[in-house]
């Protein structure tokens, strides 16, 4: 028998490290090749890790929520044969694992430790061993059974408290007597059996900001951190817009998917952008350049069941109503599905994030960094407007936008969106030269 | 005319449910009268729990002292095998229980309680009529408190008597039997089958599950099983019972095996303990308009029967059948009547095997943690690695302590353990989870050197992935 050692591997270009979002293996396990080891997330996707040899999980480095650099030992198997690691080495290659890369983190991560051993206790068989932090959660959860000592429960069934209502300091939310003091002091607000029927929520719930959610807040921070944002926003009538949009719905052939408002709002920007070449870009501040894009890449803020991803629809301008609509089916599906590839979710030159119905009056969006503009439609409503001379009934849509002050100034930014609008008030011009 | 007696409150039954409200109401003043027909104690002083333990406490002995005079244990060596007299014996057993039950006697008369003796019978509600040996007495109550007890379940094809006996003739027998079939592998068979086969008895256990103390998990009653193999007492599982042969030399019993053969066991006694059932008959619960819950007395928190001031305590109202259950619910319901606010939830209920080993388990079980989708830390410290274990010879039965805590906040949610002398852990197993103790106030308790009570702590310990002594 040998010892396999499985490193984290090289997963995308530049990546120096990997965060470890779940494990699919536990020590002792009995693993086939090419069994699902780990998911890994990279700045763009997470990775499922295989096992490349069969053989028996010994040791697995790293909870989940840590970071591992790349060549840091995941996973230590005991193999058939001579396996990658010599017997007596053991975990030296776990403790000689390199600390992991730190330098842009904002705090250093733990350093992959094992979770967990064999217990080398001849007598017994090895039990779970806890991977509890020391932390206790300050009060039961909602729904837990109360937990108090004989004296204090006998003591609020004399009292006709029912010790549901009561929170506890102790720990796991023990009820104490002076728990049931307070209680009892707060009056006859405090909910009695069968009288309040409103009843204090207590407790509170730890969650461990990790995996995408942490990639999420990362690059929010880093966005509003170096972008000094200013938002702009105008109102568009979509009267005609909507008109044209309702008749192509209807009378689309049935291979034709359904037109949303977002590929007409993509078809305006691939019209426009050419002439505001300052707002189709990526600023590199860190080497002080501005990437100017001639295709025009767009990003589709994406709400998944994890959080916002933002797919790319890759060079729209070549793309009609059609064809960006399906685009925009396909990358957003697959990004629900999680299995957007590196592709689909890199290389966006500007993005939109609509939240459709829910879209409100405005919004103020915060920039995909390191792009340097947002479009954000807000809700479609119906308002009253002076339209011609009279007051009619029109289909109102603001348009909030977010841009990047640094290399966008004010003035282009308010007439880039001008020229939107008049696309969009106009939609036959969206089709003509 | 039958003597009347007016009274407030109304015992029916002397066991530990029925004589501990008793004395709880005589200390709160209340006017009580118990009825009982047979010696105040009830099944457990009687004859179960007291007089089993005083038999497997003798057992114990005479084992030790036979394997003594086979070879020499630990530097002891008998010159010549012990005999046993096994009427002297229950003779010792008997002052034992007489001890307790004068005791009861004594502390019911200081308690002011009014003991009738002869078999009570409810005409209604409120209304006892009692046959005593000096005529028949009506007694008229306020309350009452219905403490009628369990009895053993017979098999409909071979009734008790003769050579087919219950645990209560188990304890009489004034000769050994040389062979002796038990039916029925729960903790009462086990407890009873184990002590003969200490005392010399050749012992055949026949269980129709597919393992011994059912009611217990496999990793606790395993070690009790190794010591059955060890000691040459043959157990029969999947097994069932068919019938009683009788023959000229002697009975059998003829056995369908798991594996659907038919196999004939001579033996001179045939033990039944297939279980209790609840006493609901012959006292007159006919007369009572009160609902039952299956085989039981319906009864709710406050041990309340659907009539009003009728109450009922113990094995009458369900499951576990046990004395220490009985008894606070007795105690409880006295207080309730003279006022007090009471009601029954405990934590937990701890129950005991005094098997060889012993088991003790309180709390949830493995299995109960799974089917309620707890995510649970399980511990185990074995006996192996305990001081006190070893120093007493008992290290090598596989006797553990096994702690399951809940994971998120390391609440403890059960205790169980197996082993010699572990009974006596089930008091701190109890208080540990009726204060709601986590595993971190365990392990955060000096447990006293030496003594079992530190493969407990250690458990803990272990639980919260650091344990010392392994």
């Amino acid at each position: 028998m040998g010892r396999f050692v499985f490193k984290l591997p090289d997963v995308g270009e530049g990546t120096a490290e990997a965060e470890i979002v779940a494990w699919h293996v536990a020590v002792g396990d009995t693993i086939k090749e090419d069994q699902h080891l780990v998911d890994v997330m990279t700045d763009k996707a997470t990775v499922e890790m295989t096992s490349p040899v069969a053989g028996k999980v010994v040791e697995v480095h790293g909870e989940p929520g840590s970071m591992a650099p790349v060549g840091a030992p995941l996973v230590i198997l005991e193999v058939e044969g001579a396996g990658n690691e010599k017997a007596n080495g053991a975990s030296k290659a776990a403790r000689a694992a390199p600390p992991p890369v730190a330098a842009k983190a904002p705090e250093p991560p733990p350093a992959p430790k094992p979770i967990a051993k064999p217990s080398p206790a001849p007598a017994a068989k090895p039990e779970p061993v806890s991977t509890h932090q020391d932390h206790m959660p300050a009060t039961r959860k909602f729904g837990d059974k109360p937990l108090a000592s004989p004296a204090v429960r006998q003591r609020a069934q004399e009292l006709g408290i029912r010790l549901q209502f009561v929170q506890g300091s102790g720990p796991a939310g023990r009820i104490t007597h002076a728990d049931l003091d307070a209680f009892i002091a707060r009056g006859p607000n405090a909910p009695t059996p069968g009288g309040a029927q409103l009843i204090q929520r207590e407790g509170e719930e730890e969650i461990k900001v990790i995996g995408l959610r942490r990639k999420i807040a990362e690059k929010m921070v880093e966005s509003k951190r170096r972008i000094p944002h200013y938002a702009y926003v105008d109102e568009v009538d979509v009267t005609e817009l909507e008109d044209l949009r309702a008749n192509l719905n209807e009378t689309k052939r049935p291979d034709q998917p359904k037109l949303t408002l977002l590929p007409f709002i993509m078809r305006a920007l691939v019209r426009v952008l050419p002439d505001f070449p300052q707002i189709n870009a990526r600023f590199d501040d860190e080497v002080g350049i501005v990437h100017r894009f001639a295709p025009v890449h767009i990003g589709i803020a994406t709400q998944t069941a994890n959080g916002l991803i933002v797919p790319v629809v890759h060079h729209a301008e070549a793309r009609d109503l059609w064809n960006a609509a399906a685009e925009i089916a396909r990358v957003a599906q697959l990004t629900r599905d999680g299995k957007a590839g590196k592709d689909d979710l890199s290389g966006s030159t500007i993005t939109i994030t609509s939240l459709g119905a829910l879209g409100g009056l405005v919004t103020t969006p915060v920039i995909n960094h390191p792009e340097v503009a947002i479009i954000g439609p807000n809700a479609i409503v119906e308002r009253p407007v002076v339209h011609n001379g009279h007051i009619a009934v029109r289909k109102m849509m603001n348009l909030s936008s977010s841009f990047d002050h640094r290399v966008v100034d004010g003035y282009d930014a308010a007439q880039f969106i001008q020229r939107v609008k008049a696309l969009l008030q106009h939609p036959a011009k969206l089709f003509m030269d | 005319m039958a003597e009347q007696i007016k009274t407030h409150v109304l015992v029916l039954g002397g066991g530990p449910g029925g004589y501990v409200a008793a004395i709880r109401c005589g200390q709160l003043g209340l006017e009580t009268t118990l009825v009982e027909a047979d010696k105040l104690g009830g099944t457990c002083l009687i004859r179960g729990c007291i007089p089993s333990k005083a038999m497997i406490h003798v057992a114990g002995q005479f084992e030790t002292m036979r394997h003594a005079a086979a070879k020499p244990v630990h530097g002891i060596k008998l010159s010549a095998a012990p005999s046993l007299n096994l009427a002297d014996t229950v003779a010792w057993k008997e002052t034992v229980v007489a001890k307790l039950n004068t005791g009861v006697t004594q502390l019911l008369k200081r308690a002011k309680v009014n003991v009738v003796k002869g078999w009570g019978t409810m005409q209604d509600g409120k209304t006892c009529s009692v046959k005593t040996a000096s005529g028949d007495i009506e007694i008229h109550a306020d309350h009452v408190i219905l403490a009628t007890g369990s009895v053993s379940t017979e098999l409909p094809f071979m009734k008790f008597g003769g050579d087919v006996i219950s645990s209560t003739e188990a304890l009489m027998l004034d000769k050994l039997p040389e062979k002796l079939v038990v039916i029925g592998a729960g903790y009462i068979g086990l407890e009873l089958g184990i002590a003969f086969a200490k005392f010399g008895s050749q012992v055949t256990i026949v269980e129709a599950m597919d393992r011994i103390l059912p009611l217990f998990d496999k990793q606790l009653s395993d070690p009790v099983k190794r010591w059955l193999d060890k000691n040459g007492v043959t157990v029969h599982l999947g097994a069932k019972a068919k019938m009683l042969e009788k023959g000229r030399k002697g009975s059998s019993l003829v056995v369908e095996t798991s594996d659907g053969k038919t196999v004939e066991l001579p033996a001179d006694k045939f033990l039944v303990t297939v279980g209790r059932r609840p006493l609901t008959e012959g006292w007159g619960i006919e007369n009572m308009a009160i609902d039952m819950a299956g085989r039981f007395v319906k009864v709710d928190d406050q041990c309340r029967t659907s009539m009003k001031n009728v109450w009922a305590v113990g094995d009458l109202v369900g499951e576990p059948m046990l004395e220490h259950k009985a008894a606070t619910q007795g105690e409880m319901v006295a207080e309730i009547i003279a006022g007090h606010n009471r009601k029954f939830a405990p934590a937990a209920i701890a129950a005991v095997c005094f098997t060889e080993p012993e088991v003790v388990s309180a709390g949830l079980t493995p299995d109960d943690v799974q089917t309620q989708g707890i995510d649970a830390i399980t511990s185990v410290f074995p006996f192996a690695a305990n001081g006190r274990a070893l120093s007493m010879a008992a290290g090598d039965d596989g006797g553990f302590v096994r702690i399951i805590a809940r994971k998120d906040d390391h609440r403890v949610l059960g205790i169980q353990a197996v082993g010699a002398h572990v009974a006596e852990l089930s008091a701190e197993f109890a208080t540990v989870l009726e204060m709601g103790a986590l595993l971190e106030d365990v392990a955060g308790t000096i447990h006293v050197h030496p003594t079992l009570s530190e493969a407990f702590h250690e458990a803990a310990l272990r639980g919260l992935g650091h344990a010392i002594h392994i």
